[in-house]
Order: C-alpha cells, then sequence, then structure tokens
C-alpha cells in the first residue's frame, strides 16, 4: 500500500504549476476578459510543447500514454489557475470519448492531432433545459447525417471537432462532427464563466461519423462520465486549494482592529473547515484516479464520491474567499470572482448532485446493518 | 500509487489472517450482549494476552521495548483483519498500549521500562488516564492536582476527570503541578500512580448515556514512590504531547453510511423505502463521499509515517470529521426512521445503535481534542494562522486569575 503520488506525477504537477504561474497570472485572466478573448491561444500552445493535452492519450496515437491519475494531476493544476484553455472540452471529454468508443481510422485521423494540441475538441451533450445529458437526445443521426440543436457547448468556438451525443435508430450514440462547414451554425451565448465561452450549436444535415462502438452502450457512456467526473473533481480540488491559500494570504496581511485578520477565530476556523473540506475531496480524486486505471469495477462509487465531495469543498472554498476579502472581494481587480464563477461551471456542467448521489447508491455494494 | 498490497504486505496478511482464523474465535464477544463490566475487562485481558502469545501485541513498539517492531502498514494490516472478530478491545487495554507504553518507551528509565512494559503488552496491566480536572480541559495545562515532595516520595492532592474504565484500572498515568511558581506548562511533572494506592477514591460519573464508563478520580494524600514519576520534574508538559500524539493517529471507522443506507432502505415511505426519496440519496451519498475521503486521507496519513514523516495537525482532521459525522448521520438516521426511532420494539438493535451514537458523538466532539482546539491547530499548524491571544503566556501559575 502506498497512497501517495509518485515522483513522476509529483514532477508533472510541478511542471504544470510552474507554466501556468506564469503564463496565466490572475493578471492574464483579467487582460483575457478585457480583450473578450475566447481563450488563451499562447498558453495552450505552450501547454501542447510539453505534451499536456496529449497525457493519457496512446502513445501509437501521439500521446505520452500515462494514466488518469497523471491527468488528475495536470487537472488540477489548470483548476488552480482557471485557466483559459480547452483542457477539459478537447482532452478529458472529446479525446477520451473517441479513444473509447473510436475506430482505429477514427482514432488515427483525431487522436494525434488532439494529443499536440494542434485541433481542439469538445463534447456537445446538454440540450438546454432539458438537461445536461437527456435520457434521449432530439438530436439525430441518420444517413451520416446529424440536425438538432445542443446547447450549451463549451469551448466550442476555438474547436473544430464536436463529439455529439445524440439519438441513432432510438438508441444513445455518439458522432463525429467538424465544426468548420456551413451546415453548422455556431452561436455564442451570454456565459457566466468569464473565461469558459459556451455556445450553442444548430446542426443541419451536417456530416457526422459515428463512434459505433457507443451506439446503445449506456453503461459505457455512464463509465465516460465518470471519468469526466474524476477529472473534473482534481479541476476543483486545484481551484478550491487555490481559493484557501488566497483566502489565507489575504488574512495574514489585513490588519483590523489593531490585529491580524487572520487571528480571528471566524477566520481560522472557517479556512480549517475548508482545507478539510479540500483534503478529504483530494483524498477521494486520489483514489477515483487509481480506480480508473486499476479497479474499474469501483469507479461508479469512486467518481460519484469525489464529484459530491468536489463540488462542496470547492463551493464552500469559492464562496468563503471572496467573503473573507471582504469589499475589495467584489471588486474585478481582486482574484475572487475568476474561482466564484468557474465553481459554478465545474459545479454544474456534470449534471446536479442528486445522479451522483443515485449513481453511488445505487452502485454501493453490500450493506452492513443487519435488517430491521 | 497503490492500493493493494505489495507482495511483503500479502503474504504478511496471509499469515494474519491465518493466526486470527485460528484463535479469535473463541474470544468473540456474543453480538449483542452486554457484558458486566469485571467480565468485559477479563476478556479484554485474556484477547491480550493470546495477542502477545502470538507475538502481535504492540506491533509498532520497538523489538528493544519487547514489542514487534513492524511498520505501520503491517499495524494497520493487523487492525483491518482484526477487526472482522468481534473482539474486547476497551479502553482499558488501549489507553495502555496507545498512551502509557508510548510515554514510558520515551521518557521512562530501564527500570521503569522493564516493570511496565511486558505486563502490559501481555494484557496483566490495564490502565486509565488521569489527565483532565474540572477546570482543566482542553486547557490541559491548568492542572491543580498538586505533587509535593516529601522525601522519597511525592504527595498528591486534587481531583481528576473523565478517566475511563479507572474502577477497573491496575495503574493510571498522571500528570500534576509540582511547581506553581513557573508558567503554566513548565510547573507539570508526570507519574504512574498504582491505582490501589491509599488516598484514590473513584466515583463513577452517571453520563447522559445512562452509562458510567468515565470517573471522577479523588486523590488525598497519597504517596506516590519517586520511582513512579516519568521524566524529571517539569517534563510533565512534554510527556503528555507524547500521548496525545498517539491518541488521534487512528480516527474513524468504515462502513457506517453503508449500514445507515440499509437502515433507510429497511424504513418504507409512500409505497417505496426511505432510500428511494431523493433528499435521503443525497444526504446519505454526501455522508458516504466523506467517510470514504477519511478512509483514503487515513491512507495518505499512514503513508506519511511510514516515510518517517510526521502528519502533525493533519491528524487532526480525522478526528474533526469522524465525530462530527457521527453525530449529523446518527441524527439523520433517526429522522429517517420517523417516529418509530424514538420508541422502537424491543429487538431493533439498529436504532439503539444510532441511540448510542447520537449520544456519544457528543463525547467524542469533546474528549481528545474538542472541535474548536482541532479548528485551532489546523489553521496555525497547517495554514500557518496566528495563534491565539493568550492571558496567561509567561505569567506563573499561581498569579493566573
Amino acid at each position: 500500500m502506498n497512497f501517495d503520488l509518485a515522483e513522476e506525477q509529483k514532477m508533472l504537477a510541478e511542471q504544470a504549476r510552474g507554466l501556468l504561474g506564469k503564463q496565466s497570472s490572475p493578471d492574464r485572466l483579467r487582460e483575457l476578459i478585457d480583450a473578450g478573448a475566447e481563450w488563451d491561444e499562447p498558453l495552450w500552445a505552450s501547454l501542447s510543447e510539453l505534451g499536456f493535452p496529449g497525457a493519457r492519450i496512446p502513445e501509437e496515437y501521439g500521446g505520452l500514454g500515462l494514466g488518469d491519475l497523471d491527468l488528475g494531476v495536470i487537472s488540477e493544476e489548470v483548476g488552480r489557475a482557471v485557466a483559459a484553455v480547452p483542457f477539459y472540452a478537447s482532452i478529458v471529454c472529446a479525446a477520451d470519448a473517441i479513444q473509447r468508443f473510436g475506430s482505429d481510422e477514427q482514432k488515427e485521423a483525431w487522436l494525434p492531432r488532439l494529443a499536440c494540441g494542434e485541433v481542439v475538441g469538445t463534447l456537445a451533450h446538454a440540450e438546454g433545459r432539458q438537461g445536461w445529458w437527456p435520457k434521449s437526445s432530439s438530436v439525430s443521426c441518420r444517413a451520416g447525417k446529424l440536425s438538432g440543436v445542443k446547447t450549451p457547448v463549451g469551448d466550442a468556438g476555438i474547436a473544430s471537432l464536436a463529439v455529439v451525443y445524440c439519438a441513432y435508430e432510438g438508441k444513445p450514440a455518439l458522432a463525429l462532427v467538424e465544426l468548420d462547414g456551413e451546415t453548422v451554425e455556431r452561436r455564442k451565448l451570454d456565459g457566466f464563466d468569464q473565461l469558459r465561452a459556451h455556445y450553442a450549436l444548430t446542426f443541419k444535415d451536417t456530416p457526422a461519423s459515428l463512434l459505433e462502438a457507443s451506439v446503445g452502450d449506456e453503461d459505457g457512456l455512464r463509465t465516460l462520465t465518470d471519468r469526466m467526473s474524476v477529472q473534473a473533481s482534481f479541476e476543483a480540488v486545484g481551484g478550491a486549494e487555490a481559493c484557501v491559500y488566497m483566502a489565507r494570504d489575504y488574512a495574514m496581511d489585513r490588519q483590523i482592529f489593531g490585529r491580524s485578520l487572520a487571528s480571528y477565530q471566524a477566520i481560522k476556523h472557517k479556512l480549517a473547515d475548508i482545507l478539510v473540506a479540500t483534503e478529504f475531496a483530494r483524498s477521494n480524486a486520489f483514489f477515483a484516479g487509481w480506480a480508473s486505471d486499476n479497479a474499474p469495477a469501483e469507479l461508479a462509487v469512486a467518481a460519484a464520491a469525489v464529484r459530491l465531495s468536489a463540488i462542496n469543498a470547492y463551493e464552500q472554498a469559492a464562496r468563503e474567499n471572496l467573503q473573507v476579502h471582504g469589499g475589495i472581494g467584489y471588486t474585478f481587480e481582486a482574484d475572487c470572482h475568476f474561482h466564484y464563477r468557474r465553481e459554478r461551471t465545474l459545479a454544474i456542467t456534470l449534471g446536479p448532485r442528486q445522479y451522483w448521489a443515485d449513481r453511488l447508491v445505487t452502485h454501493v455494494p453490500g450493506k452492513q446493518m443487519e435488517t430491521a | 500509487m497503490d492500493f493493494n498490497d505489495t507482495p511483503e504486505e500479502a503474504e504478511f496478511r496471509a499469515e494474519v489472517k491465518a493466526w486470527l482464523a485460528k484463535h479469535a474465535p473463541g474470544h468473540e464477544l456474543p453480538p449483542g450482549a452486554t457484558l458486566d463490566d469485571a467480565d468485559e475487562v477479563a476478556r479484554g485481558k485474556a484477547w491480550q494476552r493470546e495477542l502477545y502469545d502470538g507475538g502481535y501485541a504492540g506491533i509498532l513498539l520497538s523489538k528493544s521495548l519487547g514489542g514487534r517492531g513492524g511498520t505501520i502498514v503491517e499495524a494497520v494490516v493487523f487492525d483491518e483483519e482484526e477487526k472482522k472478530y468481534n473482539l474486547p478491545k476497551g479502553p482499558y487495554i488501549g489507553i495502555g498500549l496507545g498512551m502509557a507504553l508510548p510515554v514510558i518507551g520515551k521518557h521512562g528509565t530501564d527500570e521503569q521500562i522493564k516493570k511496565f512494559v511486558e505486563p502490559t503488552l501481555k494484557g496483566e496491566l490495564t490502565w486509565c488516564q488521569l489527565f483532565s480536572e474540572p477546570a482543566a480541559g482542553s486547557d490541559l495545562a491548568a492542572v491543580r492536582t498538586r505533587a509535593v515532595k516529601e522525601g522519597d516520595a511525592y504527595v498528591v492532592n486534587g481531583q481528576k476527570v473523565w478517566s475511563s474504565w479507572a474502577h477497573h484500572s491496575d495503574w493510571g498515568i498522571l500528570v500534576v503541578r509540582t511547581d506553581p511558581k513557573a508558567v503554566k506548562h513548565k510547573g507539570l511533572t508526570f507519574f504512574v500512580v498504582d491505582m490501589k494506592s491509599p488516598g484514590i477514591e473513584i466515583r463513577p460519573i452517571r453520563q447522559i448515556s445512562g452509562a458510567s464508563d468515565f470517573n471522577e478520580t479523588f486523590l488525598s494524600d497519597v504517596r506516590i514512590p519517586e520511582g513512579d514519576r516519568i521524566g524529571a520534574e517539569g517534563e510533565g508538559w512534554a510527556c503528555c504531547m507524547t500521548v496525545l500524539m498517539g491518541e488521534r493517529l487512528n480516527q474513524g471507522e468504515e462502513g457506517r453510511i453503508e449500514a445507515l443506507m440499509q437502515y433507510a432502505a429497511d424504513t418504507p415511505m409512500e409505497g417505496a423505502t426511505a432510500l428511494d426519496d431523493p433528499a435521503v440519496r443525497l444526504s446519505l451519498a454526501t455522508a458516504y463521499a466523506e467517510e470514504r475521503a477519511a478512509k483514503y486521507f487515513q491512507a495518505r496519513l499512514r503513508t506519511m509515517v511510514s516515510r518517517g514523516e510526521n502528519p502533525g495537525a493533519l491528524a487532526a482532521m480525522m478526528k474533526l470529521t469522524y465525530a462530527s459525522r457521527l453525530q449529523q448521520t446518527s441524527g439523520l438516521a433517526m429522522e429517517i426512521r420517523g417516529m418509530d426511532a424514538l420508541a422502537p420494539h424491543e429487538d431493533v438493535i439498529p436504532t439503539r445503535q444510532l441511540w448510542h451514537d447520537y449520544i456519544w458523538s457528543t463525547a467524542l466532539r469533546i474528549a481528545g481534542g474538542a472541535d474548536e482546539v482541532l479548528r485551532n491547530q489546523i489553521s496555525e499548524r497547517v495554514l500557518g494562522m496566528p495563534g491565539e491571544m493568550r492571558a496567561d503566556k509567561g505569567v506563573p501559575f499561581d498569579e493566573l486569575k
């Protein structure tokens, strides 16, 4: 038993943190928002140079062939920096879907380009008020053509490829669609998260290629979302930890009623609780990342557990970080708002807590108390 | 990261399993039975003796002290396997192994080690803890019980409280004030005391649970030979720290929330069961996520310890969350069951277990580091935030208000 990251994983995290700390500072984030930028393209280029997008993609398709836990430590750093890059959409979601359900030709066509960052992909699953992953999709795939509306879709403005959750012969399925053609209408939405743009995608007889293995594989699709949950949770853990230390640093500097704000128990105990929530979420994330690679039978429960604990941690952390800052936290010049908004994105993108509670309860093995 | 046993760990586990299969069943307690205290202590001693004879008493204790000199992982493996049996493992054994032995091993003389370690490992000596006082709980260094040197003995007067199982303990670990002129942490001295000494009076405390496993212990002119002092005069606080370090690493329990899910599933609700209710599901799933997190967090701490790193105040997180989770979830489960949880049929054991948990959780949130003390420790020692403003700093004990 060894329950810590390997040295290589720690180095990977350090490398990612170093790069993101340098290139994705809060001032840089403000600059991107002011410029109305869709993303931080130079940062994506730097991450790609170091091979991060290809971390989990097999070597035969141009990636590094690393595991879920390795990808997790990168996700955590992306979350810590609230980086405006499509790591989640392109790598965690789209590339994984292709890797798991694509044919050899589809993998050869797309994975190497996703791995090197040249192509950005996204996964279009939500359908407005019908929910994040409707039981039966209103987008249909027939004879190689896709029609219908997906909304909102993260990072769809910079993506040239979308994996679309749709219905094929009445069954749930995923299809690959190139977004640059004329049969796709991309409409940018006025979104809540200023560093991750969302779009409405309208397909009208858009050429699409089915990911054949996905057709009717409801369990497989749920496993895909489990895997997405693990990575989004790592991202949330990174964000939560950033908030704890941001609040701590601010409180240490700030004097109030003749002493440090950090010396008040109201502040100390609040941050202690959030640190506990964050460390606990990280512990679940470690296990989920490990199980994803090594114990697939345990993934459903592990993914649900980490989802619930990571959302709770980041939610408290983002809210209370701003609160500890007081009035300054309400200004654009302070850094709290990046997390305050991103936390909602991470909390909501993968469906409601209730979905994960259901998934957890239905997959928990043997119950131990004697029948009452 | 690898959550599986290494080949060596697997080998040790197989060895432990085989040993337990042979020796544990004869010591198991009948399920649901309440034993009288004396009987329970006798059984606890017998099991400890069995462990000693098998070479499993004091797995973490060094070989030179008569322990196994094993690794933290071996201790964890043994614990996991031992928990599969319903064995008598009361505080009268745990305080000796987890508190008295570490402090005697670290601060005691060779003679003291010789006198106490082996009999304790064998289960021949049981121990209680005489630390807290009516006016010294979280602020332990405020103890007022006095020891005055007279010849080759100390004469002790005062009152201790919350001494678990003192009425069935052979010896106690005791911290008292020897120098009231010193600032309060510095005037303390540590002793072991024979609980049969003249002048010791033990009165059971009537607890809110209805039981009386805690006591008040009155010490009136109790003579403790100098040879039973542990460490030097004034080293009492350092000894206490050694004791309390051991107290925090082993908190938590697995499988409780699964059991509560079953409890909810056994509760009818609107044509289905309470476990089908979305609000119940969300509450229990969230608690389950926290319980799992605690398990993996503990695994992280153990990995640190196995490398010789000190997790320090991180360990406080285990106890802080466990006590609150126990209170919240047992309270929740009673709500889930509804009025029937207030007065169930006599043979409904799980509901009575919930009552026990709900009541006991209050003690757990206070004992061995109250929630508030632990939050201070985490914020100060992990996050590096300022310590509390202290009115007692640098002031001699006898000048404090």
